[in-house]
């Protein structure tokens, strides 16, 4: 272990009780801010504040997702929006079979868009889904099934590096125009929309706001410890193995693809409960979340916070987001230029992100 | 007057009195009796009667109060039978009506007397004309001017209607033979009438006429369905050349140098920018700017390409991840860039007069020519990658540094020189793609981005490291793409095709044609 190393790994475990002590103060200190403060105070957190805080949350919840299979794994996926998707189509598909007779249309079986698009019943692969607990486990099963059968042709294949990267991109890319098809039943161009209630609560009173955020809160905490459960476990050192020297790790006897494929098949299932948190705090969930550019911005997110260490991945998820959201409102054309430029800054000189770089700093500072 | 000898060939009466008599009970007839005293005034051999009946169709053809015709001409109206000018004022006269059915039969009669028009362009559009409504005197002007008829296309369109009209003819042997005679013939108007005979409301009575029609129009059929195999084959072709030209700058940077550039696509909408920018300088030479462009966008996107290799690529060496990254970034910001100088909106490039049209090779089966250049194209930019990589120094040193980076330093090569040589010829291909391009799709900020997973696709498919793969590989999907197209729609076709090089890669994950010895060990 080098000294910059050992360093990492200090702050590892520094970053995780920041992180944890973060998180908590956030779980506490936005339920107050928003509900004891009285509306017009200076301190006083909007509605719409705590829910844009929940989609950082959910969006944290993904880039750990990417930072266990690309910081730790060296896999780089450009497709984990596509589970991100899922996860969210397969909430979404709950919360417009809540609608029920609320619709245009008024059919208390099917969706608007189908009874628009004059089907004349409910498609198979909607049954179900009225059921909270049959949605849940699908946004959990459809992203890891889809995960374990791509993870385990590829990886038993050995397609590692670059070309996994570009078939991962292939395979969003091709749910992308498969989703925006009417035929396929999922709404096509509009995705789902049009939320009424989860759970019999109405989604747009504050208070359901508050649990969904609350909800993600809990799921980023456990998320982030399950995490760091695997990545400091057995597992999580063979996997780290693959990544540095994968050919050495399986010349010593470890079934390299066995490893990769359950942190793959994990992972994007974390993906679909990122995606499952976002939508019903969104209000919407169409093919544009399939965009293969998506799932790179993702891994931006990751390389911007530092990938290896999971808190980096939500800082990045964080800070990048904040400043998604702070320049496409003042400075919308100069999103872009910002986005790209820092694509281009952290690969050159910041590999190892603002954490690498806050650890160089203190490094300099103890030399000096 | 040339077409006199055309008209009196089948002219009876004399001139004068039928012509006369026609004239004079115009005012008073019925549009019934009208359609036969048009006849009439053909038939007469008259001189003025073409002119006479070409101011009825056209509106011109009025009568005063006591029932005399009166022509309108360009100095003034002028008596139809003699040509001499008659003084009336425009307020006394009224019109001499057409409705549809009678000006359907004055152009056939016209038609008759252009089938002895100088030009066979004209005899041509006649006979067309004429086929429209095959009626005894149309036959009968058609059957006359036949033996005269020198030129072939006439001819043969002449012919064409004579076995048309016999189809119609009251005993069932003529009609046999008439179908008989169209055997070969695979227009879309001979396939219309010949399955009116063959069943339906409008059928022959005669049965074994109505199996030859039958029979007939199933051959035409399936001559039908063969040159829409051909013209699917053909249509796969040109998309595959649109991809292979789209992959093969990427066979450069990424097969021979093992770089990702994830902004490949933006040097292809850079490669089209530069062909709209050059229209807009020289906008009364359209043609010929889009032949500089090819050059231009070379220059212009090579050295994008040159600038991107030693600002970014250089640095990041051996880490093709990291390469990825960067470059997908750069391609945001290009992206950016180009809606900031040229509005987030598309363009659109104009297409030159010989880009334009198609080429008609049968009834069945025409192409436009924009899809032959486009493969032409793709052939010349292939076969020149592949000479300036085989046949030049340049192109021996970027294989020597792809196959072994430091032999060839300890060679004296230059190789961090031609790093930066492969990337911007690799980019250069890219802009010449985008110049193609610009010519097929509208020009726009995210033209590039609809490209990149697609090129990626073929090189991938067709084996990194080798031209010949892009090629083949390009094609193969292209032509898959347009054959799955009719039964699984244009959307599902890409989703098949993308899954199916998804599974393809699993199995052989170096390609159609894999690189052999040391050099495929180092991917």
């Amino acid at each position: 272990m080098t000294f910059m190393e050992r360093l990492l790994a200090w702050r590892n475990e520094r970053g995780a009780f920041g992180f944890y002590a973060v998180l908590l103060a956030t779980a506490v200190l936005v339920p107050l801010l928003n509900l004891a403060v009285p509306e017009g105070s200076a301190l006083h957190m909007s509605t719409y504040t705590v829910t844009l805080v929940g989609k950082y949350m959910s969006y944290a919840i993904l880039a750990v997702a990417v930072d266990l299979i690309w910081g730790y794994c060296g896999i780089l996926s450009l497709g984990h929006a596509a589970f991100f998707a899922l996860g969210g189509y397969a909430m979404g598909m709950y919360l417009m079979r809540q609608i029920g007779t609320r619709g245009v249309y008024g059919n208390a079986e099917m969706p608007d868009f189908m009874v628009f698009l004059n089907w004349s019943e409910l498609p198979w692969y909607w049954q179900g889904f009225d059921m909270f607990w049959f949605a849940a486990i699908m946004v959990l099963l459809a992203p890891g099934l889809l995960a374990y059968v791509f993870g385990w042709l590829a990886f038993r294949s050995r397609v590692t590096g670059v070309y996994l990267s570009i078939i991962t991109q292939a395979l969003t890319y091709a749910l992308l125009l498969a989703f925006f098809r009417n035929e396929m039943g999922f709404g096509g161009n509009n995705g789902l929309t049009d939320f009424k209630e989860i759970l019999g609560f109405d989604l747009k009173a504050p208070g359901t706001r508050m649990a969904l955020f609350l909800a993600t809160a809990l799921a980023l905490g456990l998320a982030f410890a399950a995490g760091r459960m695997i990545t400091r476990s057995r597992l999580g050192r063979v996997v780290q193995a693959v990544r540095d020297a994968e050919s050495r790790t399986r010349f010593i006897g470890y079934r390299v693809e066995s490893y990769k494929l359950w942190l793959f098949v994990f992972s994007a299932m974390l993906a679909g409960v990122a995606g499952a948190l976002y939508v019903p705090q969104v209000g919407i969930i169409n093919p544009g979340e399939f965009n293969p550019i998506n799932s790179i911005e993702v891994v931006i997110w990751v390389a911007v916070g530092g990938r290896g260490t999971l808190y980096g991945a939500v800082l990045g998820a964080v800070v990048v987001n904040y400043a998604k959201t702070w320049f496409t409102t003042v400075l919308p054309d100069i999103w872009l230029y910002a986005l790209g430029t820092l694509f281009v800054v952290v690969t050159l000189f910041l590999p190892q992100g603002l954490v690498g770089l806050f650890a160089k700093l203190k490094l300099r500072r103890g030399a000096a | 007057m040339l077409w006199l000898g055309g008209a009196a060939a089948w002219a009876q009466a004399p001139a004068g009195n039928e012509f006369d008599t026609a004239v004079a009970s115009l005012p008073t007839a019925s549009y019934m009796e009208k359609e036969v005293l048009a006849g009439q005034i053909a038939r007469s051999g008259h001189p003025q009667a073409q002119a006479l009946l070409q101011g009825w169709l056209d509106g011109k053809l009025h009568a005063d109060a006591s029932g005399h015709v009166w022509l309108e001409g360009e100095g003034g109206y002028v008596d139809p039978a003699s040509g001499s000018a008659g003084k009336v004022e425009a307020d006394d006269l009224e019109k001499i009506g057409t409705n549809n059915r009678l000006r359907k039969a004055l152009k056939g009669v016209l038609a008759q007397f252009a089938l002895a028009s100088p030009a066979a362009s004209a005899r041509i559009q006649a006979v067309r004309e004429m086929r429209r409504e095959l009626d005894e005197s149309a036959v009968a002007a058609l059957q006359a001017r036949l033996p005269q008829e020198t030129e072939a296309a006439v001819k043969h369109e002449i012919e064409l209607a004579l076995a048309l009209a016999g189809l119609q003819a009251g005993e069932p042997a003529q009609r046999l033979a008439a179908i008989a005679s169209l055997d070969g013939d695979r227009s879309a108007e001979v396939y219309n009438r010949l399955s009116q005979m063959a069943s339906g409301d409008e059928a022959d009575a005669d049965a074994a006429v109505r199996n030859a029609a039958g029979a007939a129009v199933r051959s035409i059929e399936s001559w039908r369905s063969f040159y829409q195999g051909v013209e699917t084959l053909f249509f796969g072709l040109s998309l595959g050349s649109v991809l292979v030209l789209a992959a093969i700058g990427l066979a450069i940077t990424f097969g021979v140098m093992g770089v990702i550039n994830m902004a490949h696509g933006e040097l292809i909408m850079l490669g089209a920018y530069t062909a709209y920018v050059m229209q807009l300088l020289l906008p009364n030479h359209i043609g010929l700017a889009l032949l500089l462009s090819i050059p231009a966008a070379f220059i212009v996107s090579g050295l994008v390409g040159v600038a991107i290799e030693r600002g970014i690529v250089r640095h990041l060496y051996g880490r093709p991840l990291e390469t990825l990254l960067a470059t997908f970034g750069l391609s945001l910001v290009l992206q950016q860039l180009v809606r900031s100088v040229f509005s987030p909106l598309n363009r659109s490039v104009q297409t030159p007069g010989f880009l334009s049209g198609s080429l008609q090779f049968n009834d069945l089966l025409s192409v436009t020519w924009i899809r032959l250049y486009i493969v032409l194209f793709m052939l010349i930019v292939f076969a020149a990658l592949w000479l300036t990589l085989n046949k030049t120094s340049l192109g021996l040193k970027v294989r020597a540094v792809s196959q072994n980076r430091r032999m060839a330093t300890a060679m004296g090569i230059a190789t961090s020189r031609v790093d930066a040589m492969t990337f911007g010829l690799g980019s250069g291909i890219a802009g010449i793609a985008g110049v193609a391009l610009s010519q097929l799709t509208n020009v726009g900020p995210n033209l590039g981005q609809a490209y990149i997973i697609d090129s990626f696709m073929v090189v991938v498919f067709g084996g990194v490291g080798n031209l010949w793969g892009t090629l083949i590989g390009g094609m193969a999907l292209g032509v898959t793409n347009k054959l799955l197209e009719p039964w699984a729609g244009a959307v599902m076709a890409k989703i098949l095709v993308l899954v199916f090089i998804i599974l393809f890669i699993q199995r052989r994950k170096q390609g159609l044609f894999p690189q052999k010895g040391r050099a495929a060990e180092g991917h």
